[in-house]
């Protein structure tokens, strides 16, 4: 019976080559080590969120007259409308938490280079949907943490030229943030998890063509891959298992760490309270906003500094594969700038002081040089590993690899190949 | 004319197109017009364009904050040495003499919003701090001490009978 309704969906849907081809049988690099995980966690992540986050609209009213109460009314009368909020609210803190991890990976194991550059401006367009969709959903409680945050990141459009004003209040729908500001938060936040998905999709799509990467960064030929099922199945659950773990203790343990306390209190467009500070995700990027003594320019050097990312496959010139395994001066420059996201995290966290200020301008220097800095150090590392002498693994594949790109065009102009 | 050849003209065909998709550019932004003006502020909000103030049981120092268009205005009455010192400096990178700032110097009203990423700066000592960001104003709500680029807009207002301001209307 249930051969012959497969076989019935099969003559009409192809869902036998498609979960054999894309899901099962896979090819998997067998050499994936538990940083790639993290691809899969915000998967399931964006699940957790979509889930809890319609629940949560059922008893979200999007009024500012009731908003914040019905925040109270979640926690205390829904059942279990507190775990429902815990998760959503803590979801958001791993959701960052996964991709911020997830894109380390590549930019530590180069992941980003050809033919993978797709990936990495789908995924970074997935970062700013998730930073917007972030953004509006932190309003939605109506503390004052809320609207000051919505108040600060609304006003960044009065940058655009001419008519900044106009863009304000256009984007609010009045003078301040105020009920229509609330209302069409809520409606795009709703929607913008949508969108996630679709570009997820996209995605996924590009990673099926392209294949994973790996830490060798080596293109691993067919015999070196594996099925994805059972082997990257139980990889992957084994790590959603760990990250259950941490996930769970924020959840029931900890689930204020998370939350500024001054959004318990209700919005007041009055008063803005004396630290006002973006969740931990947003610091590094709203201390180099802070650093910009010119308030355009601040607004600039954000937006650049989440598109800095995007410029990698041109600014990373080196062919070393493996990316920072195999590259000592890189790997260096990594930790740097991991470092140095720390600091303007810190930066943008305490309240500013001139001696801040003035650290923070130097860790945004050191952030934007840094994109700079790889463009030369990136060759002059390639002639100095060349020099000093690669092994000769590596050697012959790098030679590999550029007979392919020699061969690839003269076949596309044969026509055998697409 | 055959009909092969007017099948062949491909001017003609091609022009077709491009009025067709001209107009239908055209009719996709019309139409997308009141979506994109559906956002912007409604008549209620609209409506809610001056604000009517007393000034009597304020005294000299005091410092009031009205909600004007949901934004917060700050009205202070300066004593007679808030109002020399003003008179006597430019104010910070922003230079503007206090003359223009106020109509009577005796009351300042300046739109209580920092220009730089809108906070609403608390009142500290002279002037205001913004804690947001560090911007500093004096009492002509002149910006001293960045990130702030301009000094604190002076909303439009006049005075009536009975001690009483109007803010919104010049």
């Amino acid at each position: 019976m249930k051969n012959r309704v497969i076989k019935w969906i099969d003559q009409r849907f192809p869902l036998t080559s498609f979960v054999k081809n894309e899901l099962t049988g896979y090819p998997t690099p067998r050499n994936l080590n538990y940083w790639w995980n993290f691809g899969f966690l915000a998967g399931f992540v964006l699940v957790l969120q979509v889930a809890t986050g319609i629940f949560l609209a059922m008893h979200y009213k999007a009024d500012i007259t009731q908003s914040f109460d019905s925040i109270q009314h979640i926690m205390r009368d829904v059942n279990y409308g507190w775990l429902l909020r815990f998760m959503h609210s803590t979801g958001a803190s791993a959701f960052f938490l996964v991709i911020y991890i997830h894109m380390a990976r590549t930019l530590y194991y180069g992941s980003y280079r050809a033919p993978r550059e797709l990936m990495w401006w789908t995924g970074q367009t997935l970062l700013l949907l998730l930073m917007a969709t972030a953004f509006m959903g932190y309003l939605l409680p109506w503390g004052q943490m809320s609207f000051w945050g919505a108040t600060v990141i609304t006003n960044l459009f009065r940058a655009t030229p001419f008519i900044g004003d106009q863009v304000v209040i256009w984007l609010r729908g009045d003078y301040t943030v105020s009920d229509a500001t609330l209302t069409r938060f809520f409606a795009l936040h709703y929607l913008f998890p949508f969108l996630i998905i679709g570009a997820v999709v996209v995605h996924l799509v590009a990673l099926h063509t392209v294949k994973s990467s790996n830490p060798s960064g080596i293109n691993l030929a067919d015999k070196e891959n594996i099925p994805f099922h059972p082997y990257f199945t139980i990889k992957d659950f084994f790590g959603l298992g760990i990250f259950l773990i941490v996930y769970c203790v924020f959840v029931f343990f900890l689930p204020d760490s998370l939350i500024e306390p001054a959004n318990n209190i209700p919005a007041n467009p009055m008063q803005t309270p004396n630290h006002i500070v973006p969740e931990w995700y947003f610091l590094p990027f709203y201390a180099i906003l802070r650093s910009v003594p010119n308030m355009v320019g601040g607004v600039v050097a954000m937006f650049l500094s989440v598109m800095m990312f995007s410029f990698m496959p041109y600014l990373d010139r080196s062919r070393i594969p493996g990316g920072a395994l195999y590259r000592p001066i890189f790997r260096l420059q990594y930790y740097l700038f991991i470092i140095d996201m720390l600091v303007l995290g810190y930066i943008g966290y305490i309240p500013p002081t001139s001696l801040t200020i003035l650290i923070g301008q130097i860790a945004t220097f050191c952030y934007f040089g840094s994109f700079f800095v790889v463009t030369i150090i990136s060759r002059a590392e390639e002639r100095w590993l060349i020099k000093r002498g690669l092994p000769p693994g590596v050697e012959a594949l790098m030679a590999s690899e550029a007979r392919e790109q020699i061969v690839l065009p003269h076949r596309r102009r044969s026509g055998d190949g697409l | 004319m055959a009909e092969s050849d007017a099948l062949g003209d491909t001017g003609r065909r091609d022009f077709l197109v491009r009025v067709t998709t001209a107009v239908s550019g055209v009719g996709v932004a019309a139409a997308c017009l009141p979506f994109v003006a559906s956002m912007n502020p409604s008549s209620d909000v609209l409506a809610k364009a001056t604000t009517e103030f007393d000034l009597s049981g304020m005294n000299p120092g005091d410092m009031r904050t009205v909600a004007w268009q949901g934004k917060p205005v700050f009205i202070l009455r300066r004593s007679l040495e808030q109002i020399k010192e003003m008179e006597a400096s430019n104010g910070g990178f922003a230079p503007e003499p206090d003359r223009q700032r106020v109509k009577q110097p005796e009351w300042l009203v300046v739109v209580g919003v920092c220009t730089h990423m809108g906070c609403v700066p608390n009142r500290e000592g002279p002037g205001w701090l913004c804690h947001c960001h560090g911007s500093q104003f004096d009492d002509s709500g002149r910006v001293l001490r960045g990130p702030a680029p301009n000094n604190l807009e002076v909303p439009p207002y006049h005075f009536v009978a009975g001690n009483k301001i109007v803010i919104g209307q010049a």
